[in-house]
Order: structure tokens, then C-alpha cells, then sequence
């Protein structure tokens, strides 16, 4: 173990592979740090920039940042964990979001890294944007009130279900998800509930139809523990292979 | 879609080959002949270019200039920089709008016309100033208006509209060496290939050819790298990086294509100097751009023009089609074996994100102009993933009079950190606005002297994102050692509202963040919000501390320079005309952003009423 390369983050050493970020090092320690655009199986993108971190002193996205032997990193402090909370808060009035009516409740990353990071209020002004819900397709609902912009349906569709059923127009705060048709319903795309892109988002935008709280409230993956224990479940894994389109 | 559109966009697509990577150029030719993008052109352009519709949709959808819903036969856009609103361009606008009984930003009921605001469009010394179909219209009054607004009315072709509207002028107010240069296209290559190299800076790196095959003249490349790092030239586009690294990186990455791009995405507001370069040394440029090309081994270049200024597009053709007839470009360039480069002009179309170098190649790549992740960087994955050089305008022009004279005479200019000269783009409260071309290490007194401000309260150096001086400072220098900039020069006087200044820029850096990233997309916005609150009098303490805190946020967590930097006039004039602030704070603790009289307007507009009885007794 002894030529095994390791960084510091909060003191404590984390062993890295070569090629791993500094996110993927960390996750397969077991340490947490907290993200929504990052997902095992893709490929980085480093948007959401909740897993800023500092390293040695300097601001940097971890899951884009490749690890490096002698690093210090700095990620759970109070000063990134005020960041990290105001980014949160940024997305909640960005959006328009009713926990309690939500079917992701409890299974929503943006929730549960709202109740790890201690967001007690939105703080911000709310823009209260007018966005549309989708309800064309047969068996999946679009709820683009939800949206985080974190891009991953568009990922998975493109690079696993070989179909780019997604895609992003506008710009600045006007930015928002668009499907793959001249109708711009999804119902005219190729999409199916079983590609990889309705399985991604790590909000409420894309729920099946007629599953409604079939897992209780209280009975969710972030009900049972936080999200900051649970760096288990976000392990690096290889990505999922690309169907023929 | 009829006939003649379907054989018009078979045209354009012909044209341009179906190549996914030439969308930017294929929407904007597409929209210039059929007036906006419908639903159904954009289905054809991506059948044509064989990428999903989406994201062709997404691609127009993120530049300004492109319209996925009608705008208009006539599309007014008034440039809404501060120096813009200095001189008037507000109520200018409204009184076109009025005469053409228009809202802003709404299309005409009969879908005539429409009236907007845009970003700077870098003609500062010649405010105010708008685009009537994305030609530039410069110095408008209130007569240019009403005539205008008849035009419109009369639905005369804005080519029929008067000449002298569209008159752009230089105002070139002091000359140094690349504004007097007057060497005949073709010197400055010349000399540049007969540069062989000395003995001593023989090194390995020679021995590596910059193109595989003419060994026998590898050498005259690296001795016109050495003349560029003497130079010690450093980048005009406001980073500052040295060129002559860059260059020598970007020869010796690995592969075997190579790109030089010259950045004319001119949208720093305040900013028109190479808007003047490209008017009076556009052979410079090119020159520049060809050295670059012969140093590195790059095939292929690329000009990003910045889509306001869309008149040049046709005479800069007309100067690349006459190099190209005298050899300066193309095949065997002055007769040198395996010396092939060829130039291309490539139209923004309305982001000022662009301007970064990583957004730049992806636009140029027919994608969304959005910054990428680094490193990896464009020198060695630039464009299509290949080497790629990218430099300001300026930094191109200074390369061929060093490639020309050599680094010695070049770094006897300026200040010991900062060679050469430095173009400013003076604007604002001066009696003489234009271009000067200065030596670096002259002092914003200086500056001011010559251009006629007696009475300056602060300039806004490098633009918003740049440093806003008070005139404590006016005896610090423009070099990179003190105060670097990509070249604006924003003066404001003793009556100017630096609150207002600061407001603008806020405004402006809401509309122009790319979204990409959390902090700048939703933070821009919020610090505008906070802005306009503080600037219709509602604000508070409480609203000054959250500008720090957010500010904050976005220098540490925002992905690219535009979030970095948007923050700068808001802390800049918060710590020093932090009166401008305060005067319209409430001195209540807490005071809602919500005016409940304000929401009641609309009401009171539709009921057509206006009495003490339709307003709330408590406000005003």
C-alpha cells in the first residue's frame, strides 16, 4: 500500500486510482460531497458546482478536478458549506418547487441536500418562472417546473439510449429543456419509460405516469438516512453500454 | 413551406456542405434570407446537417440575434451601454416606439416591426447607436427617429435607408505603431520567412518539424517564434497570457492538424478598438494570423466576428480574396513549400460569452456557446479537438510588426512587464471619444488629458468586468503590472450616477450569462434584482451585505470569467462612491421588495383610473 497515491480532504487520506477526480476518490472512500449533476455513470460536467471544494486554498469543481497525490482539499467547512446552502437556495427559487405535493419527495436530490446543508428557508427572491408541464406522452409526465438544468436525461439519452430525445435552448436564467421534436412534445419523440434518460433525473422533472406514491412517505431513501451517509451509493461504476439507436 | 423557401435553404445547405460544425453560419444565412427560424426550418437545417433537431433548436435558441419566433420585417435593436443611455438612446427609443405605436419588446400587431434593447454594440464614440436588421446604425437624434419611424411605416428596405446612417467612423485620436503601420500586404511575411534562426537558439524543438516533410526550411518557424518571445508580447483580449508560449505550445502539441482563430468577438462593452484594426489594418491581422499559422504549422483559420458588426463581413472577404490572389494565402503561401493557410470570417450572432476563448470555439464548432471545462485547454484541444491558437485581434496585428521588425524593437516599447502599445477605446464624458494607440505605462490622467475629460469622476477601465477607478487613481498606469485591459476607456463626470453605471452592468451580465453553471445563472440575475430594489428605493443594509455575499459566491464558484468578473462594478463602486448606494437606501431595517401601490398600476392602466382613490394611502 505503500506506493498507493493519496490526497487530503479534511485531514483525512483518501487513496486514488490515477484518472479518478478528486468527487470519484472521495465517493469510493466513503466520503460524501455533495453534487446533483455529477452521476456515477457519466461522465462529469461540472455545472451544478455544488461539489465545489477548495483545493490548497484555491476554489475548484471536485468532479471534474483529477486528483492529484499531495492535495489538500478542503470541503466540509463552514465557509463552502454556506456556499454550497446559498447554491441550493439559488435553485429553489430558480425554479418552482412544492416538496410536499412532489412525488420525488424523499427520493429528490435537491431535497435532501437541502435538508443535509441545513436550508431552512429559500432566502432568495423567488422568480417564479411560467414554465409548461409536458403531459403528451403515454407514460411519462414532464414536470419542467422541476428542472435543475444538470443535464444528465440529456447524457443519458445521447450517450446510453443512442436517441438525444433531450436538449437545452435559451441562455442565462431563460435556459431550459427542450425535447427533439418540431411540435416540442415529447409524445413525438422517439422516448421510451425504459430508457436510461427517464431513470437519470435527480428531481421531479421526469416521473412515470400512474406510479404515484407507491413507495410511502417516510419509507424513501433519504426518509431512512441523509444524503451525506449515503456516499455508498454514488461509487464510480462503468458506464452503462450504448444501445443501438 | 413553399416552394422557393424549400430552394432557398437547399442553397444555403449546398453551400455549406451539410457540415453540423458550419450551424452558426447556416442559421444565421438561413434567417437573413427567410426573416426568422420556424419550427419547420429548423426540422429541414437538422435533417441537412445530419445532427438532432434539438439540439439545432438549442443552437438558435441561445444567441441573441436568432429568432425562433417572428420579430418583424423590421428588427430595431438599440445598443443599451451605459455611454448609450449617457447620450440619450432611452428616450430615443420610447419616441420610436410611440410613433410606431409599439411596446417595447413586442412585435407590431401586424407584424411590421419590433423595438429592443441589445448589448453594447461597440460603437461607443458614436452613441447613440442601433441595429435596423443588424446593420449598425450610429448617432441617432430625435430627427433620425421620426424620419425612421416613417421609413418603417412606409416599409422602405433598411439597404434604401440614408447612406450616411450607417456611416461607421474611425475617430482614431492618437496613432502609434500599429495604427500608422503602412506596410504593403505581403512585408511583414516576407520578412517573416526570411528569418532563419541564430546559432544559439538551435535547440531540439527545431529538429521537430512544424509540418512533416520540409525539413529543409523547419527552421525559419522557430526563428520567428524566438522574435515573438523576445517580444515578450503578451495577449490584448485582457488575460494578458504571453503569446509566444502559447504559440510554442500549440506547435509542439501533439497532432496533425492545428487551427489559428482570431478572436473579434468585441463584446466587452465600452469596447470598439478592433472594430478600427479591422477597418484600417485588416492586412495586419490577416498577417498576424498567417505568422501565428506559419509558427505553429496550422492549415485553416478562422476570424470570429462578433455579429454586430455584420457590414464587415463582405469587405474583409474582399481583402482575403486579394491575398489570396497575391499568394498571401492558400496553396504554397510566397512560393514556400508546405506553407498552405486559408482564412475564414465566421459571424457571431449576439453572445458576448463568446468572447471567452473556450465558448468562442464551440460556437465556432456550430455549438452553444457555452465555456468549456479546463484543462484540458485550446492549445492543446481547441478546435474539433485540435491544437488551436486563439488571440485578440490586437495581439495578432502586434505579432506581424514583430514578425516584421523582431522582438528587440518591439520590447523597447512600453514598461519593462508590458511591450509594445495598447489601444484604448475612449468613450463617455470626453470632448474627443475615438481610439488611441498608446505605449503601455501611461497613466489614466494622461488618458484623460488627451481626450478632453476636465471633469472625471471615474473611468471604467477594460469594462464591466474590468476596474471602475475613482479619481483618486487616475495617476495609475494601463499596463499589466497595474491595471491591465482589453482596451475600453468609459469616462463618467461629476454628474454621472455611478449607482446607475453599476446598474447597467448588472443588467448587462444577467443577459449575457450563458447559464452553464449555478452560481452565475441564477446569481447575475439576483444581483440585478437587487440592483433594480435598491434603485426603486426599496432597498436596505440587508440588500448592500447580500450583493457582498453573493459576489462572493460567484468569484469562487462560477465556471468561466463572466462570473468571476460580474461582480467588479457592484464591489468596485459599493467601496468607492458607496454615497451613490446609500443615498437610496430606506432607513427602515427591512423593507419588502414587494410595492404594493407598483402592483396595483397595472389596474389602475386597464380601468383607466388614476385618482388618490386608486392608489394606496401610505406610499409616496
Amino acid at each position: 500500500m505503500s506506493d498507493q497515491k493519496t490526497f487530503l480532504l479534511d485531514g483525512r487520506e483518501i487513496p486514488f486510482e490515477p484518472g479518478q477526480t478528486v468527487m470519484q476518490a472521495a465517493l469510493t472512500a466513503g466520503v460524501f460531497i455533495p453534487h446533483l449533476c455529477y452521476h456515477p455513470e457519466f461522465r462529469p460536467h461540472g455545472s451544478c458546482k455544488l461539489c465545489t471544494v477548495k483545493i490548497n486554498g484555491r476554489p475548484a469543481t471536485s468532479c471534474t478536478m483529477p486528483a492529484q497525490a499531495g492535495m489538500e482539499v478542503e470541503s466540509d467547512t463552514a465557509e463552502i458549506r454556506d456556499k454550497r446552502r446559498a447554491l441550493v437556495q439559488m435553485l429553489l427559487v430558480e425554479g418552482n418547487h412544492f416538496c410536499p405535493s412532489c412525488e420525488k419527495s424523499g427520493h429528490c436530490k435537491l431535497q435532501a441536500l437541502g435538508y443535509a446543508l441545513g436550508v431552512m428557508t429559500p432566502h432568495f427572491t423567488h422568480f417564479f418562472p411560467d414554465r409548461p408541464v409536458d403531459a403528451s406522452h403515454p407514460e411519462v409526465l414532464l414536470d419542467f417546473n422541476r428542472c435543475i438544468l444538470c443535464e444528465l436525461c440529456i447524457r443519458a439519452s445521447s450517450e446510453v439510449d443512442g436517441k438525444n430525445v433531450f436538449a437545452l435552448s435559451g441562455r442565462g436564467l431563460k435556459k431550459h429543456l427542450i425535447v427533439n421534436a418540431e411540435s416540442g412534445r415529447l409524445a413525438d419523440t422517439d422516448f421510451q419509460a425504459t430508457d436510461k434518460a427517464a431513470q437519470v433525473c435527480p428531481v421531479g422533472v421526469i416521473l412515470a405516469k400512474r406510479k404515484g406514491f407507491a413507495v410511502p412517505i417516510g419509507q424513501r431513501p433519504f426518509d431512512a438516512s441523509p444524503i451525506s451517509a449515503q456516499a455508498e451509493r454514488y461509487k464510480p461504476v462503468a458506464p452503462a453500454p450504448k444501445k443501438e439507436a | 413551406m413553399d416552394n422557393t423557401t424549400q430552394k432557398t435553404l437547399a442553397e444555403i445547405l449546398q453551400r455549406h456542405g451539410g457540415d453540423g460544425t458550419r450551424l452558426m453560419q447556416i442559421l444565421r444565412e438561413t434567417q437573413e434570407a427567410l426573416g426568422w427560424l420556424a419550427p419547420d426550418t429548423l426540422t429541414d437545417i437538422a435533417k441537412g446537417v445530419g445532427v438532432p433537431r434539438a439540439r439545432v433548436e438549442g443552437v438558435a435558441g441561445f444567441y441573441s440575434f436568432f429568432h425562433t419566433v417572428p420579430r418583424g420585417r423590421y428588427r430595431i435593436l438599440w445598443s443599451d451601454n451605459i455611454t448609450d443611455r449617457m447620450l440619450g438612446n432611452g428616450d430615443l427609443m420610447q419616441s420610436l416606439c410611440r410613433r410606431l405605436w409599439l411596446e417595447p419588446g413586442r412585435v407590431s400587431e401586424d407584424g411590421l416591426v419590433s423595438v429592443d434593447f441589445t448589448s453594447c454594440t461597440g460603437m461607443c464614440d458614436q452613441g447613440p447607436a442601433l441595429l435596423a436588421n443588424y446593420r449598425a446604425v450610429t448617432r441617432m437624434t430625435e430627427d433620425r427617429v421620426e424620419q425612421m419611424a416613417g421609413l418603417i411605416r412606409d416599409q422602405v428596405p433598411v439597404a434604401d435607408w440614408p447612406a450616411d446612417w450607417f456611416r461607421i467612423e474611425d475617430n482614431v485620436r492618437r496613432a502609434d505603431i500599429l495604427l500608422k503601420n503602412a506596410m504593403r500586404p505581403g512585408e511583414a511575411l516576407k520578412a517573416a520567412l526570411a528569418r532563419e534562426p541564430e546559432a544559439d537558439v538551435e535547440t531540439a524543438s527545431n529538429a521537430r518539424s512544424w509540418r512533416e516533410g520540409v525539413h529543409a526550411q523547419a527552421h525559419g518557424p522557430s526563428a520567428v517564434l524566438e522574435e515573438i518571445k523576445k517580444s515578450n508580447l503578451r495577449g490584448r483580449g485582457g488575460a494578458g497570457f504571453t503569446t509566444g508560449i502559447k504559440w510554442e505550445a500549440c506547435r509542439h502539441a501533439p497532432g496533425d492538424e492545428r487551427y489559428v482563430v482570431c478572436n473579434a468577438d468585441e463584446g466587452e462593452p465600452g469596447t470598439f478598438k478592433d472594430r478600427v484594426l479591422l477597418t484600417r489594418q485588416a492586412d495586419l491581422v490577416f498577417e498576424g494570423m498567417t505568422v501565428a499559422a506559419y509558427v505553429t504549422g496550422a492549415r485553416k483559420g478562422y476570424l470570429y466576428l462578433r455579429g454586430e458588426y455584420r457590414y464587415m463581413l463582405e469587405p474583409l472577404n474582399e481583402i482575403l480574396a486579394r491575398r489570396r490572389d497575391a499568394g498571401l494565402l492558400g496553396v504554397k503561401i510566397l512560393g514556400r513549400q508546405g506553407f498552405d493557410f486559408e482564412i475564414e470570417v465566421h459571424l457571431g450572432a449576439g453572445a458576448y460569452v463568446c468572447g471567452e476563448e473556450s465558448a468562442l470555439i464551440e460556437s465556432l464548432e456550430g455549438k452553444r456557446g457555452v465555456p468549456r471545462n479546463r484543462p484540458p485547454f485550446p492549445v492543446t484541444h481547441g478546435f474539433l479537438g485540435k491544437p488551436t491558437v486563439v488571440n485578440n485581434v490586437e495581439t495578432f496585428a502586434a505579432a506581424a510588426l514583430i514578425a516584421a521588425k523582431g522582438g528587440e524593437w518591439y520590447r523597447g516599447m512600453g514598461t519593462a512587464k508590458s511591450a509594445g502599445t495598447k489601444l484604448l477605446s475612449v468613450s463617455g464624458d470626453v470632448a474627443r471619444p475615438g481610439i488611441y494607440e498608446y505605449p503601455f505605462g501611461i497613466t489614466l490622467r494622461e488618458v484623460l488629458a488627451d481626450a478632453g475629460a476636465d471633469n472625471a469622476q471615474a473611468v471604467q477601465v477594460s469594462g464591466p468586468s474590468g476596474l471602475t477607478a475613482a479619481d483618486n487613481e487616475f495617476d495609475r498606469k494601463i499596463a499589466f503590472e497595474d491595471i491591465p485591459t482589453a482596451g475600453a476607456f468609459m469616462v463618467f463626470d461629476h454628474s454621472r450616477d455611478m449607482f446607475e453605471v453599476a446598474r447597467n452592468f448588472a443588467q448587462f451580465f444577467a443577459h449575457e450569462s450563458c447559464g452553464f453553471c449555478t452560481p452565475c445563472r441564477v446569481g447575475t440575475s439576483l444581483l440585478k434584482n437587487l440592483m433594480n430594489k435598491i434603485g426603486e428605493g426599496h432597498g436596505t443594509q440587508a440588500d448592500i451585505n447580500e450583493i457582498y455575499s453573493l459576489s462572493r459566491l460567484l468569484q469562487m464558484a462560477s465556471h468561466c470569467g463572466l462570473g468571476h468578473t460580474a461582480p467588479n462594478p457592484l464591489l468596485d463602486t459599493l467601496d468607492k462612491f458607496r454615497p451613490a448606494y446609500e443615498r437610496r437606501l430606506k432607513s427602515l431595517d427591512f423593507e419588502p421588495a414587494f410595492d404594493l401601490d407598483g402592483a396595483l398600476a397595472r389596474a389602475r392602466q386597464m380601468t383607466g383610473r388614476d385618482d388618490a382613490g386608486a392608489h394606496l394611502a401610505e406610499s409616496k
